[in-house]
């Protein structure tokens, strides 16, 4: 008897869907729903209270248009308001309504999550079924907040039906899913673990589906579940099929548990526990022996089943990447469906066999299937296992195999649906260069890529074949041969793309194969121009490029040339790059000299090496995650087995970018250390074609103009390094040369202050940091850094400070300072923090100088002369004469003496306008007498500073320091 | 997970479509039109997966579809199923479907979206699948059924609805003028003995 019957149904529903499919048109259609919406909004907002099967009935009238398409704005009330019935009828047409009709609707929410709540605590297993139901299809995050508690209580607790139990372990999953956050592991987590060993499989088959969930974010927590996992499926896999009775399907027990279980293993690395390793390498074994069984039926469903099972044994075992016998036949068993007569199977296998193809077990064994797949790229007729095939000979491809496989995409490529093509052109790049030993076999694939499907090969893969070409000076003159030759540039329909690599490789190699009269000068200008009328703007205007690059490899045509570029249609041409090309260009070729010309038109340098872009787009185009896995996996393997015997060109997969990468569409470029590249590496190729700003550029390397974004894209990212660029405040150093406190730095977010005492070799300082701003500096170390020369002769003692300061505040950090011997550098004070999320770098210098160390000496004029004329050696007297920088204040004069040490002598010198002063600089090593004398000269604001000592060195710092204070 | 389940026509009027994944009411709708474009320009005997529209995520999502009579069953999964296992739950589906309406065809499943629904809860919840025993699935819809009932016949008005000897107008008079041009062609072919086996021992492809 069926299950539904069919008399119960609602009049007035089969009435109205009888009357939408009578409908003879859309206006139609439309004029009877939007008849039915009136009447049902009329009849919700009646004033007759409407019984619960009238409403069951609108509700899914309304279920009905909205599944047709239409919108439905109103009716959740009157389903939220079904959803209290106590009829299940009724209920569960409500809870319909709320799951399909989402409305985040908040109002609403919150009386659903009420009448969910009631059922939930209902005990009714039907009720709670529908609620858990309505949880696990809305999944919102208010849901998750008002039960994720109250679910693990119910999946765990023991006396909850079974069925009730699946569906709470679902539920959960979904607000796992949902809000991870809000579902608090605790103690239910290994009762749940235990839902492996349940009696029901429907229970098991939810609770493996959680597990695997939870165990991926969580996987210590989960980890007791390998071995459950793995008796549940020993269990299964060695079971009679009738043994699990309803859950056989089609004579294989259990499928989908098996699959489930096979999944949640591939959570976790190889079993360590050799008992339970074995266990289930032999439920593995005994999966694999059974694809070698007679089916026992015929009916597909069977071997559906069965091998769904299979396939994820085969995925588990290749996750595992450990049991090499295991791998060899899972790539044998795959070798089989290869060339079954199924489609789907044919499919997976070819699938599953990407994934086989990376690892160093099995990489041989599915390399001998080549040919099958070669096969299947040719006769398949579904582009899906097409397609699938291209991405296993792409997995497939080592220095063995490369050109052969790349010959075969190639061969693909001119017959391949429109809709794959370009990913197979990029993957054709990719494999040319990855395995090119021979790069005349590099260019001579990318050209026929070029020729086959030129309106799918990419800029990245036409910029890709001219860097190299422009690298590697072996492969140029074959470039240009190439190029030239009947199959390219000569052929009748030459695609744009080709025009544009033979027109740049040309202008830059075309001298290589000028000595052939066959492809003298003017036949290679000939040749371009006769091109030149079919093409595109950008194209034209590289074209216009390696003319005048011509006119200094060819000085024999610069007269047809410079006609070509005289002519009214590049003279006065609409396009302004045209037309500013041809009127530079012109020029250029008239009024330069043949050695500027040869300098500006000079050869490409060598562009820096860099992952290749077109590997980049394709990663973009795929996704993340499936290429990139595995062509890491790959890049990881490879290194083992080929060796050293990796193509040099490898090497550009690796990364060296610098900051101007983006240039050529790689995207944001990784942040180096790298210096960035001399200015003329900065023109990168792509300048010429894609900004016309930059495009004289190459001509023209001493304009700055055109280095400019580069540059400054760069120092940008530079800034973001320990910069070393030391804030060089002079002035505020210069101030503390006289005096020990004052503020030393300050911009919008710190200041520092410093107060400090010397007496004899000794000194301290204190250093105030204060929080300009309200937000907390984070990390903050202040370093004082001494230079190696500085570090002998000065002993620096900080004490750490606190790593936070908080908005406003000012921490202290004491420098205990010793003068071993005299110096002359300054020590250098580097700040480092983070503020809000940007990170801070700044350096000072200390002003902690030679002169911090004198003891004034007063002594009388005869002596103060004596000592003078003692000190007559020339090289112990530094003298300066400058220029005043302030007022010639004579007070100021003296209070700056007596600041920077020394004693300021009176009535010594005859002259009193000039100051004269005496002092012993002290260090740990010696004490060093220091006699100074200044004489200003008002009439010509100038002074003469002189200074003797018996250390030349100390004169010579002293007399700088000094001088820097009038 | 299963990201949605959409049943349509051979020209493309949505049956029944069910999203786990939130989607406008808009996206909803060209997604239904976008995988009805996929699917059904493929021949028939080519394999039953293929890469997802772009709207549902492309091809990080797969599109596993099985095409029955009138109808295109289309599952849209990620990576973590099984696109076999997938391919068989659809089987499971319409087999229990054709269980609960006897011979089971595109009428019951306009006629009875409700129940439609309530099937298909009882095997995927929240994108994930719940119960694939088809003798449970059909358990639990008969005891949902015999509440129904016993609702029903508990309550006056409904009964009044239901006391009616309803002749279904498309049982008695196979519309073929309508805009949506339905016969009753049912999903498994019914052989003359009506036997459940021989309907079902034949490739699902029809």
């Amino acid at each position: 008897m069926p299950a539904v019957s069919k008399g119960d149904g609602m009049r007035g529903l089969a009435v109205f869907i009888s009357d939408i499919r009578n409908c003879k048109s859309k206006e139609a259609e439309i004029k009877r729903i939007n008849k039915e919406l009136a009447n049902i909004r009329s009849k919700f907002k009646g004033d007759k209270a409407l019984d619960g099967y009238s409403k069951k009935k609108y509700v899914c009238k309304l279920l009905f248009i909205f599944l047709l398409g239409h919108d439905i704005d109103f009716g959740h009330m009157e389903a939220v308001n079904l959803l209290s019935s106590n009829r299940y009828t009724e209920k569960q047409i409500g809870y319909l309504f709320i799951s399909v009709l989402v409305n985040s609707n908040s109002e609403l929410i919150r009386l659903i999550n009420n009448a969910i709540k009631n059922d939930l605590a209902s005990r009714n297993p039907t009720f709670m079924g529908l609620a858990l139901h309505c949880i696990a299809n809305v999944g919102s995050r208010e849901m998750a907040e008002a039960f994720a508690g109250e679910i693990p209580k119910i999946l765990v607790a023991g006396d909850t039906m079974d069925s009730v139990k699946q569906s709470a372990a679902l539920c959960l999953l979904r607000l796992y899913r949902t809000s991870p956050d809000l579902v608090p592991m605790g103690d239910w987590t290994s009762r749940v673990v235990h839902l492996l060993n349940d009696q029901h499989l429907g229970v098991v088959t939810a609770a493996t589906s959680l597990i695997t969930t939870l165990a991926q974010k969580n996987p210590e927590e989960f980890k007791t579940s390998v071995s459950l996992a793995v008796s549940r499926l020993s269990r299964i896999v060695t079971s009679a099929s009738t043994d699990l009775q309803d859950y056989t399907y089609y004579f294989v027990p259990a499928p989908w548990l098996s699959v489930k279980l096979l999944r949640l293993l591939q959570c976790y690395p190889p079993p360590e526990d050799p008992a339970v390793r074995g266990r289930l390498t032999e439920c593995l074994e005994t999966i694999l022996n059974k694809a070698q069984e007679p089916p026992k039926s015929k009916k597909v469903q069977h071997s559906n089943a069965k091998n769904a099972v299979l396939f994820e044994a085969i995925s588990l075992i290749i996750h595992h990447d450990s049991e090499p016998n295991l791998l060899v036949r899972a790539c044998n068993q795959l070798g089989q469906f290869l060339q079954h007569r199924e489609t789907n199977l044919r499919y997976l296998a070819l699938e599953s066999m990407c994934t086989l193809a990376s690892s160093e077990f099995s990489h041989e064994a599915v390399k001998t299937h080549i040919e099958t797949v070669i096969n299947a790229l040719k006769t398949e007729r579904d582009v899906s296992v097409r397609q699938r095939a291209v991405d296993l000979l792409y997995a497939m491809c080592d220095r063995s195999n490369a050109q052969q496989i790349v010959a075969e995409m190639l061969n693909y490529l001119e017959t391949a649906d429109y809709s794959i093509r370009e990913e197979i052109v990029l993957k054709v790049a990719i494999l040319a260069e990855k395995y090119a030993v021979d790069y005349t076999w590099y260019v001579d694939t990318i050209l026929n890529l070029i020729r086959i499907a030129g309106d799918y090969v990419s800029e990245e893969v036409w910029y890709r074949v001219i860097q190299i070409v422009i690298n590697r000076d072996d492969v140029q003159g074959y470039a240009a041969k190439t190029v030239f030759e009947v199959r390219a540039l000569q052929a009748p329909a030459c695609h744009e793309n080709l025009v544009k690599v033979g027109g740049y490789i040309l202008g830059e190699f075309g001298n290589l194969i000028a000595g052939d009269p066959r492809s003298s000068p003017l036949i290679q200008f000939n040749l371009l121009h006769s091109k030149f009328h079919l093409c595109s703007v950008p194209t034209r205007a590289l074209l216009l490029s390696t003319y005048i690059k011509f006119v200094n490899l060819f000085p024999e045509i610069k007269t047809t040339i410079q006609d070509v570029l005289r002519s009214d249609s590049q003279l006065k041409n609409a396009d302004v790059e045209l037309q500013q090309r041809a009127v530079e260009y012109l020029r250029l070729s008239t009024i330069a000299s043949t050695d500027i010309l040869a300098t500006v038109l000079e050869e490409m340098p060598p562009f820096p090496e860099r992952e290749s872009s077109i590997l980049a787009k394709l990663k973009k185009k795929k996704g993340p995650g499936t290429v990139t896995d595995l062509e890491e996996i790959k890049k990881e393997r490879s290194s083992d087995m080929n060796g050293s015997a990796e193509p040099a060109l490898n090497a550009t997969v690796v990364t060296t970018p610098s900051p101007t990468e983006d240039l050529l569409g790689l995207g944001p470029a990784p942040v180096t250390n790298s210096p960035p590249p001399p200015p003329t590496s900065d023109i990168l190729l792509v300048d010429v074609f894609a900004n016309p700003a930059a495009a004289v550029a190459p001509l023209a390397p001493g304009s700055d103009d055109n280095f400019a974004s580069p540059d400054l894209a760069s120092s940008e990212v530079v800034s973001e390094e320990p910069a070393d660029t030391v804030h060089d405040a002079d002035e505020l150093f210069h101030k503390f040369v006289c005096k020990n406190n004052g503020v030393l730095f300050e911009n919008q977010l710190l200041q520092i202050g410093l107060k400090s005492e010397f007496r004899q070799n000794l000194g301290r300082m204190f250093i105030f940091y204060g929080n300009k701003t309200s937000t907390q500096f984070l990390n903050f170390t202040p370093t004082v850094i001494c230079s190696d020369d500085l570090q002998s002769s000065l002993n620096l003692q900080t004490k750490p400070v606190d790593p936070t300061v908080d908005g406003g505040a000012q921490v202290q950090q004491v420098v205990n300072i010793e003068c071993v011997s005299d110096f002359m550098e300054a020590p250098i004070l580097n700040i480092q923090f983070r503020y809000g999320g940007t990170f801070q770098n700044l350096s000072v210098k200390l002003p902690i100088t030679l002169n911090k160390f004198f003891q004034p000496t007063e002594m009388s004029s005869q002596d103060f002369f004596q000592r003078w004329k003692q000190l007559s050696n020339p090289k112990q007297e530094v003298q300066n004469i400058f220029k005043a920088k302030h007022p010639m204040d004579a007070e100021i004069t003296k209070a700056k003496i007596i600041g920077f040490g020394s004693a300021l002598l009176e009535e010594v010198d005859p002259n009193p306008a000039n100051f004269v002063g005496a002092g012993i600089i002290h260090t740990k090593t010696t004490q060093i007498g220091c006699l100074l004398r200044l004489e200003p000269n008002l009439q010509a604001q100038m002074y003469r500073l002189t200074l003797r000592t018996s250390k030349e060195a100390v004169s010579q710092r002293l007399c700088e320091l000094l001088s820097e204070q009038f | 997970m299963i990201k949605a389940i959409l049943i349509f026509n051979n020209h493309g009027k949505p049956r029944l479509s069910k999203f786990y994944q939130r989607y406008s009411e808009d996206t909803q709708q060209q997604i239904i039109r976008e995988t009805f474009h996929l699917v059904s320009k493929r021949d028939e005997n080519v394999c039953n997966f293929l890469e997802g529209g772009l709207l549902i995520g492309g091809s990080d999502n797969k599109l596993i579809y099985r095409h029955y009579a009138t109808l295109y069953f289309v599952f849209c999964v990620d990576s973590s199923e099984s696109e076999l296992g997938i391919l068989d739950l659809i089987q499971v589906f319409v087999e229990t479907l054709d269980k609960c309406f006897e011979n089971v065809c595109e009428l019951d499943l306009i006629f009875h979206v409700d129940k439609v629904h309530n099937i298909l809860a009882e095997m995927v919840m929240g994108g994930m699948v719940l119960e694939t025993n088809m003798n449970e699935i059909v358990t639990q819809i008969d005891a949902q059924n015999k509440l129904e009932k016993s609702e029903a016949l508990s309550s006056h008005d409904s009964l009044s609805a239901m006391s009616r000897s309803w002749s279904y107008p498309y049982l008695s008079n196979p519309d073929t003028t309508g805009s949506l041009n339905l016969k009753r062609t049912h999903l498994f072919p019914v052989g003359k003995n009506k036997a459940k086996d021989a309907a079902l021992s034949t490739p699902p492809q029809l």
